[in-house]
């Protein structure tokens, strides 16, 4: 029995430790709708300078104040990071500041290395916190009991600054309804700073919490980043109170779930977030999302079809890419290849999130099905290329089908939360399914036959395939279907009122991008001739995120920009420095305040201002048709 | 879909970058991957160690007069990556042969390469058995002792303890699970009266050291055997030392006397631990002492486990390339089989039967020494005695 009790006591200390930075995110997205991916960013570099203050510092005051003035340290950088990033762009297309938050992290990630150093660093423990305390023959930290007790203090005062203080009824009135908030005539810049800074207060106050138990390194963040979005989301956006029971649910069912499924670690918090949501779509204690007074979609330039001349140019860019083998070598072929693939996975998110409105953050479970097909039917069946490459991706489709069918019942960041659940579900499966997926060794040997084999054959493969795809889902967008899906994403109600079913007609884009993905995969295998779960994994969903937004997501086919330009430059610079996160963090950073709309949606409006400058050539091209409502 | 202009531009852009490169034709290239970015902490020192390899080679009047160049790419730990910095080596750079490779996974993918172009490599630190085994093939050869030859070394040690209730902790992936297997395999063949009574997995890099520490204290076992390593090991240790785990038990621990995973722990290093690794401090032979005075020279540091690692990579790399006096990947395979070749940690043979090298490691005690955390009663384990016989290396590898 008391060993039960020191269990749960265990799971507790953990939980606080997790609430803490969750409680920083939560508060943070309910009022601005950033997606703060850096959190966890300032969590390690709360750390890592908590780390150097208490080893300059002695004695206990020495240690507690180093901890706090880390974290007032980190929150000031915060205010910084705010003012000078974030605040340009809130009103960019929505999650957008995913992709500044998420160059913010890259760099951190080098920039501590070459501050601190690359070992691991360990701090002192707490003075007066170093031993254990006898609980029937148990021994519990008092460290343990600290945090336990921290828990609830930190919740108790966040509960009286949001419920007593003129701020906090702000904070509440921004995180129900900040366009009647800034109606009001609160000012909401400075709202969102001192939101923002308090939010990166108690992440740090996390990171430097951890210095008496854990080492101080630079992947820190990815650690925990995922992890608190995910006890976040279960609790429910916006909901403190939420956030810590989501701790504890998620700390408890770890701590004795791997009394009986030792392994369970590893996908438990995703099982707890797919349940819930499916169960509970806004989480435990979320509210369902007050509706967007905005378009969320287009506002200035209604899509159109490419006009004769802009088919003719792309026509011509095509051939002349369908020429890169006449002067190229084979590692160009390669890397045109990989390109060309990462364009057909681009695109297909891009059609998702664009098109439809529904922002995936686990769209590379699709890709690694396609590619995962291709391995089980050349490996286990030894069926020839061709007839892989057609069947393989319908693995993605059938992942796609049975995922999207519970995912497109959620919106918003539910949405996007849920399909990130099932990736990560399909990634374990992957991982540990040893006899089957080879687990994290992969599965080696699919090289492609002999046809395609040569560089330029294969080159001219993921080209013609590329094409094809991006001129599908283009044809798509003007279709009946696509107008269908533009409707249901900019107004729900409405296009039901018409008749439109808005969960099918988002089940089958959901389908469709999910199979296009699976091609994009099936491609991808047969070039690097091997599947790793790493295929499936976050860093691949993000990379597709980031290159639709840096295409820019309001445009039609700006993922096939964003795609060569990321992946182009990440091959690159990985090839040329080490410190490629930090070049390729900072790059990001600059593209997301000079072109707030993306590349192809800044070019789109610089294109369209010189149109309007001159006389209009045509009335309905200058009228900004969808800003309505 | 003006796109495509841009793609052609990056496209030429990278060609332009890769002509650049290409370095003087008398020359003889290594093209060295490796996570840099990713795991710096050991991939710092093991820089070092092969640039010092390289400096020595070249100033030693290079590989049959011609100078040494290696070609550096980072593979930010993906296998991915990894495979399109292989390809822009061979390709671009036209490299005699590809080095490196931290992460098994990343290794494998490298080796897969290797086996479909025809290129030589020489995975320097990929502990995974299936590399020169279940996945082996003629291209590929491996340098560091793998996870069957450090299990059987420890076995030969833990074997003799008294403890019969053992338990496990290990990462959960293919690593921490193959080591166990082994350790567990090779354990209850020298002592069949033991029991297993507890296994944990912690995801690697995310252990909650709490929670694991108290079931495995539950279980009541004699003694544990640890994998994990890194922030992990850390952790796992701090909440050990808290709580008691280690009170009372015996310990075995891969790779924990390395000089890169024991360092961090400074006064918290648990005393007593049987552990392989890497004593540089205590190591008193002719070869070792060269090594480290040539190191300390020219970097003012210590050197890590990596540091060895990287170095005799390049050194032996070098060795194959004199024999085979020549760049041809068959010539180079030929070369490498059974060739003998000096190391810091006396001579090294690189196997015919399976690509291993006869590399070994240290197996010892860790204690703390003022506040440092070192490795005691410590004696070199060669690599060639701790292989299964060749009758079931043969059963193991895939014929070429």
């Amino acid at each position: 029995m008391a060993f039960y009790v020191a269990q749960f006591l265990t799971g507790l200390a953990s939980a606080a430790s997790l609430f803490l930075v969750a409680s920083g995110l939560s508060i943070i997205f309910g009022v601005t709708r950033i997606v703060n991916f850096a959190h966890g960013a300032f969590y390690m570099i709360g750390a890592y300078i908590a780390f150097t203050l208490t080893e300059r510092l002695s004695g206990a005051f020495g240690f507690w104040g180093g901890i706090v003035l880390a974290a007032l340290a980190v929150a000031m950088i915060g205010i910084i990071v705010e003012m000078v990033l974030l605040r340009r762009i809130y009103h960019a297309p929505e999650l957008f500041q995913l992709l500044a938050t998420f160059g913010l992290t890259l760099m951190v990630e080098d920039l501590v290395v070459l501050i601190w150093g690359p070992d691991d660093l360990v701090g002192r423990r707490a003075p007066g916190f170093k031993g254990a305390i006898d609980f029937f023959g148990q021994n519990i930290p008092s460290y343990d009991l600290f945090l336990i007790v921290l828990g609830p203090v930190v919740l108790g005062i966040l509960w009286l600054l949001f419920q007593r203080t003129r701020w906090g009824v702000l904070v509440r009135a921004a995180t129900q309804d900040r366009d009647m908030v800034a109606a009001l005539g609160v000012n909401q810049k400075w709202l969102f700073t001192s939101v923002f800074a308090v939010g990166v207060f108690l992440a740090a106050l996390g990171g430097a919490l951890q210095i008496p138990r854990d080492a101080v390194h630079h992947a820190m963040d990815l650690r925990i980043i995922v992890e608190v979005f995910v006890v976040v989301v279960i609790g429910g956006l916006g909901s403190i109170v939420g956030a810590f029971v989501a701790a504890v649910l998620v700390s408890e069912l770890n701590a004795f779930g791997i009394l009986i499924f030792p392994k369970i670690s590893i996908i438990l918090v995703f099982l707890v977030m797919a349940v819930v949501l499916i169960v509970r779509p806004w989480g435990l204690f979320g509210r369902p999302e007050a509706a967007a007074r905005k378009t969320p979609g287009l506002t200035v330039n209604p899509w159109r079809p490419l006009t004769p001349n802009e088919r003719l140019a792309a026509l011509a860019a095509l051939v002349i890419a369908a020429t890169l083998p006449l002067f190229a070598g084979n590692y160009a072929l390669t890397v045109g290849s990989e390109i060309a693939i990462f364009v057909i996975f681009a695109v297909s998110l891009h059609f998702l999130m664009s098109v439809g409105g529904l922002a995936s953050f686990g769209h590379a479970a699709y890709f690694g099905l396609g590619a995962y097909g291709i391995a089980f039917l050349a490996k286990m069946a030894g069926l020839p290329m061709i007839v892989c490459l057609l069947l393989g991706p319908l693995l993605g489709c059938l992942g796609a089908a049975v995922f999207g069918f519970f995912a497109v019942q959620l919106s918003g960041v539910y949405f996007a939360m849920l399909t990130l659940a099932f990736a990560q579900i399909v990634w374990s499966i992957a991982f540990q399914w040893v006899d089957v997926t080879g687990g994290d060794n992969g599965i080696l040997g699919l090289w492609p036959s002999s046809w395609a084999a040569s560089p330029p054959h294969f080159y001219w493969l993921a080209l013609g395939v590329a094409a094809l795809v991006t001129i599908a889902l283009r044809a798509m967008v003007f279709s009946p279907f696509g107008y269908a899906l533009r409707a249901t994403r900019d107004s729900t109600l409405r296009s039901e009122a018409i008749g439109i079913d808005a969960k099918r007609i988002r089940w089958t884009a959901f389908v469709i991008a999910g199979t296009t993905a699976g091609i994009g995969g099936a491609l991808f295998a047969y070039l690097k001739g091997s599947v790793f779960p790493d295929n499936l994994g976050i860093s691949l969903s993000v990379d597709a995120l980031v290159m639709v937004l840096l295409g820019g997501v309001e445009t039609v086919s700006g993922a096939v920009i964003g795609a060569i330009v990321y992946k182009a430059l990440n091959i690159w610079l990985i090839s040329q420095t080490d410190l490629s996160k930090l070049v390729l963090g900072g790059f990001i950073m600059l593209i997301v305040v000079v072109f707030p709309k993306g590349i192809v949606g800044m070019l789109e409006m610089l294109a369209q201002r010189r149109k309007k400058a001159s006389p209009p050539a045509s009335p309905l091209l200058a009228k900004p048709i969808e800003s309505a409502e | 879909m003006r796109a495509r202009n841009v793609f052609v531009g990056a496209a030429f852009a990278l060609l332009a970058g890769g002509m650049a490169h290409s370095a003087l034709a008398q020359d003889i290239k290594i093209g060295e991957i490796n996570s840099y970015s990713l795991l710096p902490a050991f991939t710092e020192p093991y820089r070092k160690g092969w640039q010092l390899a390289t400096e020595e080679i070249n100033a030693a009047g290079g590989i049959n007069g011609k100078k040494l160049v290696v070609i550096s790419k980072d593979d930010g730990g993906k296998p991915a990556d990894a495979q399109t910095a292989a390809n822009e080596l061979v390709s671009s750079e036209g490299v005699a042969m590809l080095a490196g490779t931290f992460l098994s996974n990343i290794g494998l993918a490298v080796s897969d390469f290797a086996n479909q172009k025809k290129v030589f490599f020489l995975a320097a630190e990929p502990l995974t058995d299936a590399i020169t085994w279940s996945k082996g093939n003629k291209y590929t050869f491996r340098l560091r002792p793998s996870n069957y030859m450090q299990a059987a070394m420890l076995v030969e040690a833990a074997s003799k303890l008294p403890a019969k209730r053992w338990a496990t902790i290990a990462p959960n992936y293919e690593y921490g699970q193959s080591a166990v297997a082994v350790f567990k395999k090779l354990m209850s063949e020298k002592r069949p009266d033991i029991q297993w009574v507890d296994e944990q997995w912690p995801p690697q890099g995310k252990i909650d050291a709490g929670p694991v520490v108290q079931a495995v204290a539950a279980a009541n076992p004699e003694a544990i055997l640890n994998v994990t390593f890194g922030a992990d090991l850390v952790k796992l240790v701090r909440e050990g030392n808290t709580r008691g785990l280690f009170k009372g038990r015996e310990v075995v621990s891969f790779l924990t006397g390395e000089p890169e995973y024991l360092d961090p722990l400074k006064e918290e290093t648990p005393e007593g631990w049987i552990v392989t690794g890497y004593p540089w401090y205590s190591i008193k032979t002719p070869e070792h002492d060269a090594f480290l005075k040539a190191y300390q020279a020219k970097y003012n540091d210590y050197p890590r486990l990596g540091s060895i690692v990287g170095y005799q990579t390049i050194k032996s790399a070098a060795a194959i390339l004199a024999k085979a006096g020549s760049t041809d990947p068959e010539k180079l395979i030929a070369a490498a089989e059974g060739l003998s070749m000096p190391s810091p940690f006396g001579e090294i043979t690189f196997r015919k039967i399976d690509h291993q090298s006869t590399l070994g490691a240290y197996v010892g005690k860790t204690a703390l020494k003022d506040g440092k955390g070192v490795m005691v009663d410590s004696s070199y384990k060669k690599g060639a005695d701790y292989l299964p016989t060749d009758a079931e290396v043969e059963k193991l590898r895939p014929k070429d």
